[in-house]
């Protein structure tokens, strides 16, 4: 019986890939630890406790005393040159200088100081005797999808979509050319779609497992889940793959060394890692930046991967993130045909 | 019909001429060499024969077919074995899996034990490309270009960096495909490699052919058969003249270099004897006297002044 070639040649890819630890673990090991650590570091653990501090002079006990029992603060008296360090490397989001009339020193561009100069003050006020007008309560409510783990999971899928899409192909195929291999290929009938063909192939059948378990590690370690169907789940990461295999094959489609392609490739990944919303909302990016950041196919899917995974859309209702993904990944993948270097 | 013809090939790289108007015709059957030094041109012409460079002038013709493109190109393809000079097979595939790989590129086909079999691989099958030595890589790039049951082998430098045994070991599979009817074009520098495996060579330099014949009537060409090659102790100051040697019995050609000269002479008996008294006289002392059989190597220094290997 004749191997078909397209089988032997996805059969080949797949297994150069899997003999190379170090790629099994770029692939399927770094997003995990990736999403294991940022995970940690971000867990939603509540405003911590804000550190103020209050200058050693006349005056200073009482103002301490008023503030040593307000919830959320945590009070030191400090010595003018100790506080003016600590206030400037931001160890205390405060100090308050006692006097007649209390001065609040703060740096008011930071988050931190902004809260405990609304929570000093209040205390303040309160140990003085205000009496508040309206009575409130606190309802505490945490709401699925609002973690940052659950912006970030999807995220994480997305630009390992790229990156795999992207290096699995340009490195394998400049490979090829570097050691003239691509060149001993076209000495024999074998067809450049077969070629081209088993990059997709091989890379399906790795991308089930490598959504799998980023997927599940999420859903098991942080209780990340899918709204949405798997099946529109499936269905994007597919598109994704594809597109970045395309654009994958227009880096690797000239260069003739392994220098080249990662040059090539850290230019085209370089500017997605910043601006496509993986690791924080590409929204804080200034509106004149939007229709740009916006284009990018990471971007794209990035959107449907956090659509599907956080708000549940249907399919239909995410065409034009789509529509980018798809025009990237087709567009790339047709110059890359015309322009490919066969040796 | 020529299993290969060529007429008027020229191609060109930027300024350097590869290959400047070559002719060739190489009949079925029969294993021919192009010998030559590095830049000769030997690569670039095996390789616009095998149809991988397109040349700049000339007509090619392999087993009757054209390099048209399209169908033509494939069914060529498909009756051709070629193993490439620089190729670096997957280092992470196995030997087995590398074979069974091109074999599934061909239609029809020899079996993986049969090619494995053809360059004595069989015990290696399962290791790594990445951890054969260089004479086991070189055995299985063979069997790449053997595995589509060729009419036609083309090998471009296929022992050059191999040990002198594992040098035998290919020539052995090559002679084998050569008596089972194949025919074969190679390309080497070593001229032993030619005289061993080649029916016909023909002499490469500067991109053009300079003598073509049977390694035998090549040699033969030179006038005599014998070598004789001398050094002194005391260099250039008793050295008898090109002349003077010119005349010495027997010797039919002289060419002196700067660490030895280098006499060819029909009889060995005599040229050696009126050397030495030649020397006596001069009062010049031998630190080095061998003979050898002429080879083509001679044949190439006679043509072109210079030797093959630091052309």
């Amino acid at each position: 019986m004749r191997d078909h070639p397209l089988v032997q040649l996805t059969l080949a890819r797949m297994r150069e890939f899997y003999r190379e630890p170090e790629a099994i673990f770029w692939v399927f090991g770094f997003p995990i630890v990736l999403a294991f650590a940022l995970g940690i570091a971000f867990r939603n653990r509540g405003p911590g406790e804000l550190r103020v501090a209050v200058l050693r002079q006349s005056g200073d006990s009482g103002v301490a005393a008023a503030l040593a029992h307000a919830p959320g603060l945590s009070v030191a008296v400090l010595d003018s040159a100790v506080a003016r360090l600590e206030l400037r490397t931001g160890r205390v989001a405060l100090l308050v200088v006692p006097g007649e009339r209390l001065v609040y020193r703060y740096d008011s561009t930071r988050t931190e100081s902004q809260m405990a100069r609304l929570q000093v003050d209040d205390a303040v006020q309160r140990a003085r005797g205000r009496a508040d007008p309206v009575r409130v309560e606190d309802e505490r409510v945490t709401e699925p999808g609002a973690r940052y783990i659950d912006f970030l999971i999807p995220g994480l899928l997305g630009m390992n979509l790229m990156g795999s899409g992207l290096w699995g192909v340009g490195f394998s195929v400049v490979q090829a050319r570097t050691k003239r291999l691509l060149k001993r290929y076209m000495a024999t009938p074998m067809r450049r779609s077969h070629y081209l063909l088993s990059f997709v192939l091989s890379r399906l059948a790795f991308l089930f497992v490598e959504v799998a378990a980023l997927v599940g590690f999420a859903w098991w370690m942080f209780d990340v889940g899918v709204r949405g169907s798997v099946g529109a789940l499936t269905f994007i990461t597919v598109l994704g793959a594809l597109s970045f295999n395309g654009l994958g094959m227009l880096v690797a489609s000239r260069a003739r060394t392994i220098e080249a392609v990662s040059g090539l490739m850290n230019l085209v990944m370089l500017p997605m890692w910043m601006l496509s919303g993986t690791f924080f909302s590409y929204a804080r990016f200034p509106e004149v930046m939007q229709p740009f950041v916006r284009a990018l196919p990471l971007t794209a899917l990035n959107d449907a991967l956090r659509a599907v995974m956080i708000d549940g859309s249907p399919l239909a209702r995410l065409g034009t993130p789509l529509a980018i993904v798809t025009a990237w990944g087709f567009a790339s993948f047709v110059v890359a045909l015309q322009i490919f270097r066969w040796r | 019909m020529p299993a290969i013809r060529c007429t008027g090939l020229v191609k060109r790289y930027g300024d350097v001429l590869a290959v400047a108007g070559l002719d060739l015709a190489v009949t079925a059957g029969e294993c021919f060499g192009l010998l030559g030094p590095n830049g000769a041109g030997k690569t670039t012409t095996i390789e616009i024969l095998e149809g991988l460079t397109p040349p700049d002038a000339g007509d090619v013709e392999i087993l009757g077919l054209h390099w048209t493109g399209g169908a033509e190109t494939r069914a060529l393809r498909e009756r051709l074995g070629i193993q490439l000079q620089d190729t670096q097979l997957a280092d992470k595939l196995t030997v087995e899996e590398t074979v069974r790989l091109f074999r599934s590129f061909y239609r029809s086909s020899h079996t993986v034990d049969e090619v494995l079999a053809l360059v004595e691989l069989e015990e290696k099958r399962a290791s790594w490309v990445g951890k054969l030595s260089g004479g086991q890589k070189q055995r299985l790039a063979v069997a790449c270009a053997l595995v589509s049951r060729p009419e036609l082998l083309f090998l471009d430098e296929p022992t050059t960096g191999l040990d002198p045994q594992s040098r035998r070991q290919l020539w052995d599979v090559i002679g084998r495909f050569r008596a089972a009817g194949g025919t074969i074009l190679l390309t080497t520098h070593y001229m032993e490699e030619a005289e061993r495996l080649c029916d016909r060579v023909a002499i490469m330099d500067h991109g053009k052919i300079i003598a073509l014949g049977t390694p035998g009537s090549l040699i033969a060409s030179l006038g005599a058969e014998h070598v004789v090659e001398f050094a002194l102790a005391d260099g250039a100051a008793h050295a008898p003249g090109v002349d003077e040697l010119a005349a010495l019995a027997g010797v039919r050609a002289v060419r002196p270099a700067p660490d030895r000269t280098a006499l060819t002479v029909a009889e060995v008996h005599r040229a050696v004897p009126a050397l030495l008294a030649l020397l006596e006289r001069r009062g010049a002392e031998l630190s080095l006297l061998a003979t050898h059989h002429a080879t083509l190597e001679d044949v190439f220094v006679t043509l072109t002044g210079r030797q093959l290997r630091d052309a």
